[in-house]
């Protein structure tokens, strides 16, 4: 690996990194792009940067452009700042017809927040996003890495107020 | 009593379906290791699984034997299984549950396909959302290879297949199975040219076969208990039990695994019927794609490919969106043409532009600012997509808008006449 590898691929990061690696043919390391993406974002804070799109590159064997193309094209890669809490919430029909309208209000009015932007101490920022196949439960959100289902502003209260 | 979870569920009730002790403690894993000990051929299992009649439960609804049978098993070279579970049409949540309670007749639905048509290793697309059902499978994966199910040689048996999870990140389009192979080659998920068909240039070139999560989970329960018991389950058209995810209006949301041929109105007996005490005002039968129905036609109709057909519409994935009498058709219609201009991966013209230009037609007749004419240009722009694109987001995208429509055009003109919807009283 050259020397502009030796930023966040490293340790725990590249250990992981590498088992994505090895599911794949071992002639094909860049299908574990996704997944190389997705850990240096979360151990960047949940956020992208040239830098790490461009190292991810670099480990893989890829061009720049191909993995930018990749971060860019699907929606769990975040390229502006975000939260320490990332709400996804689903708005898609079925949380609509359970009223996620009417949620997402009272969590940007609570949060004081609106969607795609960070609350002012960096703790919260909400997404709206398409399905997030767990239509029985809706409405319902996407935080971290755990579905919350059922929701109602009672709940949203417990969920966000019980958060460091 | 409908008959519940006699498939794909049969351990949800179980306090942990999803360790491998439950489930070889309920006859898990005995047709692989038939399949190891060559009691049973590919020929047999294609054969088995022809004659239960099952149908690709991820929404085409193409016969599996049949698609099985298009792989050549003695090709030379690297062959593979891939389960699509990239669940994300919406109103669909039935995948998420055999992931999450049944993860080890996932596993060995797919090393007994993978066997079958000769893979040498097959893939789990997981959506990326989907952590908790991605541990869930994963776990599996590795139990099973504990047990010596999965590697090298198993079981002495001289066969060698490896088994591993791909998670997605966030894309509809990868549902779309040449769309799935180019993201777990690592690529923008965009759908491919066919043909080649994925039996003959697939994952990495190499022939692949894409099945459906339900599809492979159902299959060592069909050989367990024979093609003829899954065929008997169903109707003349289509093989066994479904699980249909109800979502929308209702007392009590889920997924229920029922027989197909179910009429829809035990269905939504089952689901609790229409919550708050309401009407009955339209369905959604087969996720978001497929055409919405009037209640009336619906309670008419069965669950099962034909009766729904004949209704008007498509079972899809079976997943069933119920809307009550208070529901903005307006709104509804909006919301979905937000999610396909949302979701349309780019690569087609007619795709890529006309949802855009569907979703804010709706959206200025919502915002009181429709024409007289837009209702036509609604439909001209969705014939414009139909059929003129690779795949079948097009067709997906411009369903529900010609449906919304054909059944409520009533409600689109009172909001271009009146500028608000039919249950404001301006």
């Amino acid at each position: 690996m050259s020397a502009a590898s030796q930023g966040m691929i490293q340790g725990d990061v590249q250990s992981r990194i590498d088992k994505w690696v090895a599911r794949y043919p071992s002639d094909q390391p860049q299908s574990a792009v996704m997944a190389a993406l997705r850990i240096v974002q979360e151990a960047n804070g949940g956020q992208l940067t040239t830098a790490l799109m461009d190292e991810v590159a670099d480990y893989l064997g890829m061009t720049p452009i191909a993995v930018y193309e990749v971060a860019t094209f699907y929606s769990m890669y975040e390229h502006q700042p975000v939260g320490r809490h990332k709400l996804c919430v689903c708005t898609n029909i079925s949380c609509m017809l359970r009223g996620s309208d009417e949620l997402l209000d009272y969590m940007k009015q609570k949060l004081d927040v609106e969607v795609g932007q960070v609350t002012a101490d960096g703790k919260f920022s909400i997404k709206t996003v398409e399905c997030l196949g767990a239509c029985g439960g809706a409405p319902m959100m996407m935080l971290g890495k755990d579905y919350y289902e059922n929701l109602d502003e009672k709940r949203v209260d417990e969920i966000l107020d019980g958060l460091e | 009593m409908l008959p519940l979870n006699e498939c794909c569920y049969r351990l949800n009730h179980l306090d942990t379906p999803w360790d491998i002790e439950t489930y070889i403690e309920n006859g898990g894993y005995q047709i692989w290791k038939q399949v190891l000990a060559g009691e049973l051929s590919p020929q047999e299992i294609i054969d088995e699984i022809k004659t239960s009649n099952i149908r690709g439960r991820g929404g085409a609804g193409f016969p599996t034997g049949l698609k099985w049978s298009f792989m050549n098993r003695a090709a030379p070279g690297p062959k593979y299984i891939l389960c699509n579970s990239d669940e994300g049409e919406p109103g669909t949540f039935k995948d998420r549950d055999i992931l999450r309670y049944n993860p080890h007749q996932l596993v060995e639905g797919m090393m007994i396909a993978g066997y079958t048509i000769g893979a040498t290793a097959g893939y789990n697309y997981i959506r990326g959302e989907f952590w908790e059902p991605y541990k869930r499978f994963h776990n599996a994966i590795e139990q099973a290879r504990e047990a010596g199910l999965l590697g090298e040689n198993i079981l002495g048996s001289g066969y060698d297949f490896e088994l591993h999870a791909h998670l997605g990140a966030g894309a509809y389009i990868c549902g779309e199975e040449t769309a799935l192979i180019e993201s777990l080659e690592g690529k923008k998920g965009q759908p491919r040219f066919k043909p080649p068909f994925p039996a003959s240039y697939g994952a990495w070139g190499k022939p692949t076969t894409v099945n459906n999560t339900e599809t492979l989970a159902s299959i060592p329960v069909i050989l367990a208990k024979g093609g003829e018991w899954f065929r008997d389950l169903g109707v003349e058209n289509a093989g066994g039990t479904k699980c249909y995810a109800v979502s929308g209006h209702v007392e009590k949301p889920g997924n229920f695994e029922v027989r197909m041929g179910t009429p829809f109105k035990d269905l939504l007996e089952a689901a609790g019927g229409i919550w708050k005490g309401r009407e009955l005002k339209a369905v959604i039968p087969g996720g978001a794609s497929t055409a919405v129905l009037p209640g009336e036609k619906a309670l008419a109709m069965n669950m099962d490919y034909d009766s729904i057909a004949k209704s008007g519409s498509f079972l899809g994935a079976g997943s069933v969106i119920i809307m009550d009498d208070h529901t903005d058709m307006v709104k509804a219609c909006e919301r979905l043409s937000w999610f396909y201009h949302e979701e349309s991966c780019g690569q087609c013209t007619p795709c890529r532009e006309g949802t855009g230009w569907m979703y804010r037609v709706i959206h200025r007749i919502r915002q009181g600012k429709g024409r007289p004419e837009d209702i036509e240009l609604l439909r001209n722009v969705g014939g414009k997509i139909m059929g003129k694109v690779i795949c079948g987001l097009g067709d997906a995208a411009a369903t529900p808008v010609s449906s919304f429509l054909e059944h409520f055009e009533h409600e689109f003109r009172h909001y271009i006449d009146h500028g608000c919807s039919i249950f404001d009283r301006q």
